[in-house]
């Protein structure tokens, strides 16, 4: 019955007599056991019970690009087209990666293209009227965007109010601010040419396959690190030959863009080639802000709080210190964003990122993003991205009336987010079977 | 008889002009399970609130092994060994078993989580439970049942180091063979050399789990019993006033 001494307890002790006694190896798994065979059977069982990430997404991909390769006659996925659909998905994609950090919380930042616009007419002002070095007043525009950031932040955290409000009140704030910051009716046009290079200028064609090795250097290394991690504490690791497919994936994938990226895709005489140099700065970020998601504490506690706040807070996480420090990323990239859009349309006007940001959140949304928070990953907002972006530029091609842009935009966001509702309803059924 | 790890003496506690304690004494002892029973409104959460450090006690001594401690805060009670399982467990549904079991008290090695060691750590502790029942420690809390929830989060007092887990209706939403379970699981918790206070209005729960049943009735314990030595009409006479303290049990108390 009971014990009358005074046991300390001791959990790794206990597991060993416990197991000694019992079953002969320690009851539960960790997901890393196993065959290829038996992880793919595991990514499939994920899979067929509701978490379907992007894959959604990456498949609606694959068919828009089918779709349009037909009706186009090929002029879809044709070298011109294909350079053409990165570098007007880029803008979009920086700003569904800002939005992710707030989305994640299960927040809204509405005022996204606005703030965009805000930063782009202090960046124009200083480099166009000022004369100011154009990466001096990026700094300027990029510091702009903090301060937006943490004032949403603190009245979401701080006061109480919902993101939701908050961020409208300054979305409409912010389209008077543009008007004072440029003067009514104003548009500056961008004559930098380091910012105009960003969408418009290819890297050589050595500079594309450095990046493909870095590539690749990185997602092999960083595999043997997580590998060797996990080897040294004594867990269980994937089997070796996964890692390499994986990464040989990655290599084979990228490998394929960027071999397309340096042929010549020029209609004229003068040759245009190489992977365009907004490609590697979008690539650079989203690595970046993918570690800090997975990697760190503050990651970690940006789910917990987006899964649920009270559980976070009482588990000692400063929960307003969360939201404050997502908010003031968002309204950042934001501005990232906003140069791209800036370099790719070459002018500033003062209704510039007005009509951006719900394009932004449909991106996340049809990349697996889910408005609850909690669940979604920043490459699901650059594929998402991919998606809204293919179809305007497909059926730009085939030159329909706008119209019906928007028509279909708005019919695959429904879709997107009935898949996702579908396959919560699948995971809770599969939730009541366990 | 081992020495108690927590001791209350003469604990009040009012709101106001309402005494909802008017001084209570209660011991919990290391390796043993002590019961917490009353009606609603007897002052069970509120007893429970000042040893988890939310709600400090107006006046009375807390002793904890022995030596006078102060319970502020939760951070101070956490501290000292003392963690509480809440009857809505705070587990954050999107992320697995391990990152709950950690949530807050994260390791990391150069600014990043090791989440091999934490695995290892995990399993360890719900190994130490004999906990069998899940698939893996990477998988989600959404997918767990609720005697899988409960689980986890008592593993994750235990992960702490808690030398005192309180536990507020663990069997209250689940089901015969998942109370079973949880049951189980206090009984291994207490084999462990953890003092377990648990509360409950399911008397059969506690007969079967117990040591010491404490009745509390409108603020006052009227009644500290071994559950040997008792028998469930006795219990229900306390809880509902219909019995008043024995002598021996006004003995025991003090």
């Amino acid at each position: 019955m009971t014990t009358t001494e005074n046991k300390v307890p001791d959990p790794e002790l206990a597991a060993a007599v416990d197991t000694a006694g019992g079953a002969t190896a320690p009851g539960i798994a960790t997901g890393y056991e196993g065959t290829i065979g038996d992880q793919f059977r595991a990514y499939i069982a994920r899979v067929r019970s509701g978490e379907m990430g992007m894959l959604p997404a990456i498949g609606g991909f694959i068919v828009l690009c089918i779709l349009f390769e037909i009706l186009t006659q090929g002029d879809f996925l044709g070298l011109l087209n294909v350079s053409n659909l990165i570098t007007q998905t880029a803008f979009l994609a920086m700003l569904a990666v800002a939005l992710v950090f707030v989305i994640l919380l299960g927040e809204i930042d509405l005022s996204a293209g606005v703030t965009a616009g805000v930063g782009m007419a202090v960046f124009v002002q200083l480099n166009n009227s000022l004369h100011i070095n154009w990466f001096l007043a990026l700094i300027v525009s990029l510091v702009v965007g903090i301060v937006i950031g943490g004032f949403i932040g603190y009245f979401v955290a701080k006061v109480g109010i919902p993101s939701f409000v908050v961020t409208l009140g300054l979305f409409l704030g912010f389209q008077g601010l543009q008007l004072v910051l440029l003067g009514n009716g104003n548009s500056y046009r961008i004559t930098d040419p380091s910012v105009l290079a960003i969408e418009n200028s290819n890297m050589p064609v050595w500079a594309g396959w450095l990046m493909w090795a870095v590539i690749v250097l990185v997602s092999l290394g960083s595999a043997f690190y997580d590998r060797t991690r996990r080897q040294r504490a004594g867990v269980p690791v994937r089997p070796i030959s996964m890692l390499a497919i994986r990464v040989g994936a990655v290599a084979v994938f990228t490998g394929i863009i960027v071999a397309l990226l340096n042929q010549d895709r020029s209609v004229s005489v003068v040759p245009v080639q190489g992977v365009p140099i907004v490609v590697p700065i979008v690539l650079a970020i989203l690595w970046i802000a993918t570690q800090v998601l997975d990697r760190t504490r503050w990651g970690l506690h940006l789910y917990a709080v987006g899964g649920n706040p009270e559980a976070a807070r009482r588990a000692g996480i400063s929960v307003a210190a969360i939201r404050i420090s997502a908010f003031v990323l968002c309204s950042t990239l934001a501005i990232v964003s906003g140069l791209f859009q800036a370099s790719e349309v070459g002018v500033v006007g003062s209704s510039f990122g007005q009509t951006d940001v719900l394009n932004g959140v449909a991106a996340a949304v049809v990349g697996g993003v889910s408005l609850f928070g909690g669940r979604g990953r920043l490459v699901q907002g650059v594929v998402g991205a991919l998606v809204i972006t293919a179809i305007t530029n497909g059926l730009g091609l085939m030159s329909l009336p706008g119209g019906v842009n928007l028509l279909i935009t708005g019919g695959v966001l429904i879709l997107a987010a009935t898949v996702d509702a579908l396959s919560r309803k699948r995971a809770g059924a599969s939730l009541a079977r366990v | 008889m081992v020495a108690p790890i927590i001791e209350l003496r003469d604990v009040r506690k009012s709101f106001g002009p309402v005494d909802v304690l008017k001084g209570v004494n209660l011991k919990v002892y290391p390796g043993q399970v002590s019961a917490l029973v009353g009606d609603n409104g007897a002052g069970k959460s509120t007893l429970i609130k000042g040893l988890a450090g939310v709600q400090p006690y107006d006046s009375g001594e807390t002793l904890i092994d022995g030596s006078p401690a102060h319970l502020a805060t939760p951070k101070e009670a956490s501290r000292l060994g003392i963690e509480v399982v809440y009857q809505d467990l705070a587990l954050c549904e999107n992320l697995d078993i391990v990152q709950n079991m950690f949530l807050g008290r994260e390791e990391t090695h150069q600014g990043t989580l090791s989440n091999g060691e934490m695995e290892k750590h995990a399993s360890a502790t719900l190994g130490s439970l004999s906990v069998r029942t899940m698939k893996s420690v990477r998988q989600k809390v959404s997918s767990l049942s609720g005697g899988q929830r409960q689980t986890v989060a008592i593993a994750r007092a235990v992960l702490q180091k808690a030398k005192v887990v309180i536990l507020d209706e663990p069997t209250a939403a689940l089901g015969v063979a998942q109370t079973e379970q949880v049951l189980n699981l206090v009984r291994r918790l207490a084999d462990q050399g953890v003092g377990v206070l648990i509360i409950s209005h399911n008397l059969a729960d506690v007969f079967q789990v117990a040591d010491h049943i404490n009745v509390l009735y409108l603020g006052t314990m009227v009644a500290q019993l071994e559950t040997k030595e008792t028998n469930n009409n006795d219990v229900i006479g306390y809880i509902t006033g219909l019995k008043s303290v024995e002598p021996s049990a006004a003995g025991a108390a003090r």
